[in-house]
Order: structure tokens, then C-alpha cells, then sequence
């Protein structure tokens, strides 16, 4: 079965939410929608406070081409602009609006012929509707469908792993909207003229293996692969090597072996967005953890707050420890509820006291090796940690400290519970790559 | 802001760095299961030379805690020793003793106390604790003792001494015999090969506390391995290269000159500490290389190193040696064997 070197196995915990289905949540009262929703250059405020907004009204606009347009998610009011808390921790510029309850679309328009478009048409409603990558790098979409010639693309790759524990929203999509996958699918084929087209799924999921292969049967160029379930299994590099052998070169995007992925959630919202012309401002947030009285996958409005997510779920249950945006190997702890939800959030964990690791000191390292067994990118993790906890950064940046792309199987792994991520990243911080 | 975010619940959240989820594996737990996994060789060393074997062992082990304990404090620092590596050292330490150490007259008791204070205090505490010791800390203490009490070290009790009486019999180990009175004589003592093999795996014949099982020894180092405690790397290699190297070296031939491809590495390999120390000490985390390829590497120095000392040096035995100058060795394989990182085009050290 296709998979990587490397990797370790966390307790999955996806049948917290993994039977739920999607299901709507009302729209707030209110909406923050960050202006900067992506990797990349941050947009400028479109609207003014007391402009009245539609649902897909522009309220951000790009600025550089490696950059996204942010849209409103409600209509109604522009009530504030200005720097609100994230739940990556550092404030960020937002515009606040006051949802009217209306539901009025600015505009959308369905395009019957959407299969026939050409490669250009595709990409200017990709770039219109502010897709980003939706698996949590939140990468402009359309800038990694734009290779440029020398790279040559030859396989598209729709990313279902979803291997980070609890989370089930792609997995949810994949069972109840096959169809919208396999189409956003070939119409990134179309756009980039590619032949064959993956899906690399775990094989945790045999519902959704199962749906997807259904779906694209009448289609000879989608092929569905069934992977091995191991962590980071849905990190890029990883997924290509699994899927077609090839490895990427270090610190070079997938374009340089002639792969792009994308994720199923933003390969929806390419469907829709090609369709409909529908731009992104709703997702799919897995709500789940020990934490949460009623684990679900909510379809949830750009800039609703994690606070009205919880309480979507019946609020919380027990002794809750931590909220993280995100997967719990990756994911960020959020300090506050009134955090809004952005384009890249997967899911909202809550973990009680007894679900997390948290210690104030930690153990030397003891040269066990098992970070090294697990590193993803063959990289030595105990030698990083190292290196930045003695403040030798130089010599931790001659180790590849860059490589690391901090997914976290390392720290997973350590007998020492040493916090290897936070070393790798103090590291990164304090030199030039 | 303030004004928008109705703050509804007052509730501390911690905020940390991912990942947000570990393993259930410590340190701790790895040192106990670790001392667990001895304890078929330690019940067989009690089996054979009784009581005072487990004299020997628990004053090592008590001695070797106690040392940790007092020299944390006297130092300043938290007592570790609920990490459990100082009761592994005591107990490897202890298992590495002949039984006769327990003995009143002449007075030896202080003997495996003060392999433990070198264990503990000299080659681990002092060059900065668990993590920072270059050199095996049981076998530095056994070392240390084998090259300050010659005679009570060499002095081993025949395995019939459990529970017959204080007038124990001495006797020499296999390797022993082997290297002063040649491989006639120990077919003389045992009998067959057949037999003599019996004896190694089940322990019965001369030796320290915890090495002449090497049936225990290999089932402790197999639960080992299963758990994932330790990987093959070195044990396989070092294993190997004694079994090969011996085999084409380690012989004469019928009229009793050197020849080639006539040793018995079977005997080899069951005898002397070469099991507990390729399963057991070679692969102590803190002290062997952290690169899967420089293990091999430094368990082929092991076997080499080994092999040298049982055929051509003055000792019957060489592992603990062998050991101990490989350690020296573990952080320049570190840097000098090469790996490749995902999506390197070349291997780089």
C-alpha cells in the first residue's frame, strides 16, 4: 500500500465526529473576516464602515499576485475595520459585519457549460472567488495552478488523507459530495491540460474510498488511491512521494516533479466557484475533541467566531484544557473563543485536561533515536532541539533546520516530552534561511 | 474591539505549541520496562548461584539510587531518580558481578558500592546526568572495579552453589577455560558441544549474576525488540560480526595450529557477556550513535573490537571493552555517516 518513510500513528479519534454530517450553522449576528485570509500579501479594505454589503461582496482586495480577495459572508453592515485577535495568536486587520439576516447574494451566476471552459476562463473564477489552499496553508489557489513553462505539470493529486487525528470534514465531503470532487477535480485537469488525476485517500475511510471510486468511474483519468494510514500522510511531499514515487527537492514546490495537490475541501469550493461562480465564503469545520458536548462537522460562515461554533455543539462538556484551531498535531491553541474562523480552519478541537500533554519542564534529550525513525523528512529533530535549546542556530540551520515543515511527529514521539516544534521554530526565528 | 467580542465565558485556556497530543512513552517507562526485561536473566542468575547473587544485585541497585539521590542534592538539583536509569546502571551493574562478591570474609561488600559510586556518580552525574555521559555507566563501574579487584572480579562461583551451602566452589567460565587450557579441556568439562551449548542457553556454568542465561537474555532482548524499545541495528550487527569473525578466525585445526573457517561461533556467541551486552549496553540510548547506519557501524566496531580481545588479547572476555571504547566513538559516527534527508538528491553527512 502507497505510503512514506517515516510517520507515526496517533489514536485517530475520527469517530467522534466522522458520522455526523455536514449541517449547516446559522449565520451569526455578526461576522469578522480577517483581511488576510492566505499566505501572502494581506488585501486593503474595500468597504468603508457603514457600507452596506452583500454575501460575496469584495470587502478586500488583493494586493500582489500571491494574494487572495476576501469577500463578506453576510449581508448587512460594515460596523468596524480594524485590528481584531486571531487564532494564530497576533492580532490581525478584520472587517467586522453586521449580518441583516437577508441572505442576499451579491451575484451569482450558473454556468451550464462549465466543463467547457477554457483553461483561462477556469482560472480567472478560481482567482475571483479568493480560493485558498483549505487544508490549512492557505496558499492562494491560483497561484499554484499557474506553473510556469519550464515546469511542466503532469498529475493533479486531490488531497483526502486527512490525517491528522479527529478531524473529519474532508472525509465528510467526499462521502456526501463525490460528484463536486471528482468535478473540481477534472477541472483542474482542464486547466492545467493534465491526463491523470489522483485522489489519495487513508485507508480509515473506506466509506469515502467507496464513494469516490463510485463517482469516478465513468472517468478513466481520476484514479482513487487507497494509502496507508499513518501521520503526515496528508502532508504534501509526502502524499506525492506515497502516490507517484517522486520526491520533491527540498524547499521546492510540488510543480518540480509535475504534481500540484489540492485539498478536497478547496476542490469543492473550485467547483462551486467555476459553476456558480460562488467565491469562498463559507467551509466545512470539523467541531470535535473530548471536550465538545456534541461533536460535528458544521458548514460555517468565513469569520463566524469559535465561540458561536461551540455553542453550535451544545457547548462544552467537562473540564475543557484547550481549543485549538486546527488538527492536534498541527493546529494552533487559541487563548480566546472570539477568535474568528478563516478559510484555512479545519476544525475546532476541544480538549479536556486528560486529552493534552501539558508539563512545565521536560527531560534531557536521552539520544533515543525515535525522532529520527519518525522524521518525515529524514531530518535529526533531537539534533535541532539541540542546537536551538543552546542557542546554536547556525549550526542547527547546517543540520537543514529549514526542511522541517514542523508537523510535529517528533515531539509526538519524544520520551522526554521535550517541545521540539517550539525549539524548531525559535530556531527558524533567529536565522535567515 | 472590546465591544464586539462578548466575552461569555471566562474560562483559561492553555495556549502551547503543537503538537497537542504525545505518546504515552517516558523515560521513565522505557528505563522500567527495560529493567524488566532482565529479569529472566536476573531470576536465572538467582536460580544458580542463590541468595548471594541477589545480595550482590540489590547492593548494587540500592548503592546505585542511593548515589543518584544524594548527589543530586548535594549538587543542588531535583532527585531523578524516579526516572528509573539509576536503578537500571544499579541493576546492570549488579548483573554483570560475579556472586562471590557477597561475602563477609574476606570483606567484599564495599565492592559493588563502589561500582556504583564510579557508575553513578563519576561517569554519569559529573559529565552532566542522564543525556550527557559518554561512557556506558555500568560497565565504566564494572571496569573500573575489574581493573582495581582483579581476584574478587575473576572469582567465579560454580552454578551448583545455589542453596547447597556458604563453602561455595570456584570455578572458571567457559571462555576462560577456553582461552588458558583450550577448547580439549572444555570438551573434557562438558562433554559434548551439545551439551556445552545446553548449559550456555540454560545458564548453568561459571560467570557473572546476569550473562550465563543466554536463553533469558535472548528473551529479554527479543521482548525488547517487539516493544520497539531497541531496533536491530546494533545487536544484529554486533552479534554478526562476533559469529563471522570468530568463525573464520577463531579456530585450529585438528593438529592444533591456526586455521581458517574452523571456530565455533555458537559457542561464542551463548558465552561471556557478549548477549547482555549486545542487547542490553551496546544499545543504551545515551552512549550509541543516533543514526540508524552509524549503529551498524559502531555494532560492527563492537564485534571487531570483541573478537580482537577473546582471540588475541590477554582478557578471556572483551565486551565490556569493546563496548566502552566504541562509546568514545558514537559522536563522530553521528557526524560522519551519512544520511539523506527527503528529497536530497545526495546523502551528506
Amino acid at each position: 500500500m502507497p505510503t512514506f518513510a517515516g510517520g507515526v500513528h496517533p489514536p485517530g479519534k475520527k469517530e467522534l465526529s466522522g458520522s455526523s454530517p455536514i449541517t449547516p450553522l446559522k449565520a451569526p449576528a455578526r461576522v469578522v473576516v480577517l483581511l488576510r485570509q492566505h499566505i501572502g500579501a494581506p488585501t486593503k479594505a474595500a468597504v468603508s464602515i457603514g457600507d452596506a454589503v452583500m454575501i460575496g461582496t469584495v470587502i478586500g482586495r488583493p494586493e500582489g499576485f500571491v494574494s487572495a480577495p476576501v469577500h463578506s459572508s453576510v449581508s448587512g453592515k460594515v460596523i468596524a475595520i480594524g485590528e481584531f485577535p486571531t487564532a494564530m495568536g497576533r492580532p490581525a486587520e478584520a472587517v467586522v459585519i453586521e449580518n441583516d439576516g437577508k441572505e442576499q447574494w451579491a451575484e451569482l451566476k450558473e454556468e451550464p457549460g462549465f466543463m467547457e471552459l477554457s483553461p483561462e476562463q477556469i482560472k480567472e473564477k478560481i482567482k475571483a472567488a479568493g480560493i485558498v489552499g483549505m487544508g490549512g496553508a492557505t496558499f492562494p489557489t491560483v497561484v499554484k495552478l499557474s506553473p510556469p513553462k519550464e515546469k511542466p505539470v503532469d498529475v493533479v493529486i486531490i488531497n483526502g488523507a486527512e490525517c491528522e487525528p479527529y478531524l473529519t470534514a474532508d472525509h465528510r465531503l467526499m462521502i456526501e459530495r463525490p460528484a463536486d470532487v471528482v468535478s473540481g477535480l477534472r477541472l483542474i485537469m482542464r486547466l492545467l491540460g493534465v491526463k491523470k488525476g489522483f485522489v489519495g485517500i487513508e485507508d480509515n475511510k473506506p466509506d469515502a474510498i467507496a464513494a469516490m471510486r463510485k463517482a469516478a468511474s465513468s472517468f478513466p483519468e481520476v484514479e482513487v488511491i487507497s494509502m496507508r494510514v499513518k501521520y503526515p500522510q496528508g502532508a504534501e511531499k509526502m502524499l506525492i512521494k506515497a502516490i507517484t514515487g517522486r520526491e520533491v527537492p527540498p524547499r521546492a514546490l510540488p510543480m518540480e516533479v509535475g504534481a500540484v495537490v489540492q485539498n478536497v475541501g478547496t476542490t469543492v469550493a473550485i467547483y462551486e466557484a467555476v459553476r456558480f461562480g460562488k467565491p469562498l465564503v463559507e467551509r466545512v469545520v470539523t467541531v470535535t475533541g473530548e471536550g465538545i458536548r456534541e461533536p460535528k462537522n458544521l458548514m460555517v460562515r468565513i469569520g463566524t467566531l469559535v465561540s458561536s461554533l461551540i455553542d453550535g455543539c451544545g457547548g462544552f462538556s467537562g473540564d475543557v484544557a484547550k481549543v485549538v484551531a486546527g488538527g492536534p498535531m498541527m493546529g494552533f491553541a487559541v487563548s480566546s473563543l472570539d477568535v474568528p474562523v478563516t478559510k484555512g480552519t479545519s476544525g475546532i478541537l476541544v480538549l479536556p485536561k486528560e486529552g493534552i500533554f501539558h508539563a512545565d519542564s521536560y527531560r534531557p534529550c536521552i539520544r533515543c533515536s525515535r525522532c529520527v525513525d519518525v522524521c518525515p523528512m529524514g531530518l535529526t529533530p533531537a539534533v535541532l532541539s539541540v542546537y536551538a535549546e543552546k542557542g546554536r542556530y547556525e549550526e542547527a540551520k547546517a543540520h537543514n533546520l529549514f526542511d522541517c515543515f514542523e508537523c510535529g511527529s517528533c515531539a509526538f514521539v519524544c520520551p522526554s516530552k521535550r517541545p521540539i516544534v517550539q525549539l524548531v521554530r525559535l530556531a527558524k526565528s533567529m536565522v535567515k534561511p | 474591539m472590546a465591544a464586539i467580542s462578548e466575552p461569555k465565558r471566562q474560562q483559561k485556556l492553555i495556549v502551547s505549541v503543537s503538537p497537542h497530543i504525545r505518546s504515552e512513552v517516558t523515560v521513565p517507562k522505557i528505563m522500567w520496562t527495560v529493567s524488566a526485561s532482565l529479569l529472566p536473566a536476573l531470576v536465572m542468575g538467582l536460580y544458580f548461584f542463590g541468595p548471594r547473587a541477589l545480595g550482590v544485585v540489590g547492593l548494587s541497585i540500592a548503592s546505585a539510587v542511593g548515589f543518584e539521590h544524594l548527589m543530586d542534592r548535594a549538587m543542588g538539583k531535583p532527585s531523578t531518580i524516579s526516572d528509573g536509569s539509576a536503578f537500571l546502571t544499579g541493576l546492570l551493574l549488579g548483573l554483570t558481578l560475579p556472586a562471590s562478591l557477597w561475602s563477609v570474609s574476606p570483606f567484599l561488600l564495599y565492592v559493588p558500592v563502589l561500582g556504583s559510586l564510579f557508575a553513578i556518580v563519576i561517569t554519569k552525574l559529573l559529565f552532566g546526568g542522564l543525556g550527557s555521559n559518554i561512557f556506558n555507566p555500568a560497565l565504566m563501574g564494572r571496569a573500573f572495579l575489574l581493573v582495581s579487584w582483579p581476584r574478587a572480579m575473576t572469582s567465579w562461583l560454580a552454578p551448583t552453589a545455589a542453596f547447597v551451602g556458604i563453602d561455595a566452589r570456584t570455578t572458571a567460565t567457559p571462555l576462560g577455560i577456553l582461552k588458558e587450557e583450550g577448547m580439549g579441556k572444555l570438551m573434557e568439562v562438558f562433554g559434548t558441544k551439545g551439551n556445552l551449548y545446553v548449559h550456555l542457553l540454560i545458564g548453568s556454568h561459571a560467570g557473572s549474576i546476569g550473562e550465563v542465561s543466554a536463553l533469558a537474555l535472548l528473551i529479554g532482548g527479543l521482548y525488547l525488540l517487539r516493544k520497539g524499545y531497541i531496533s536491530w541495528h546494533i545487536p544484529v550487527s554486533f552479534l554478526a560480526t562476533v559469529g563471522i569473525v570468530v568463525w573464520i578466525f577463531g579456530g585450529k585445526g585438528p593438529a592444533g595450529h591456526f586455521a581458517l573457517f574452523a571456530g565455533d561461533p555458537v559457542l561464542h556467541l551463548l558465552s561471556g557477556g557478549l548477549l547482555l551486552g549486545a542487547f542490553f549496553m551496546a544499545t543504551d540510548y545515551v552512549t550509541s550513535p543516533q543514526l540508524r547506519n552509524a549503529q551498524i557501524v559502531f555494532g560492527i566496531g563492537c564485534g571487531l573490537l570483541t573478537c580482537l580481545i577473546r582471540l588475541l588479547g590477554g582478557f578471556p572476555e572483551g565486551v565490556m571493552f569493546a563496548i566502552l571504547l566504541m562509546n568514545c566513538f558514537s559522536p563522530l559516527l553521528d557526524r560522519a555517516v551519512k544520511s539523506r534527508p527527503f528529497g536530497f538528491k545526495e546523502a551528506k553527512a
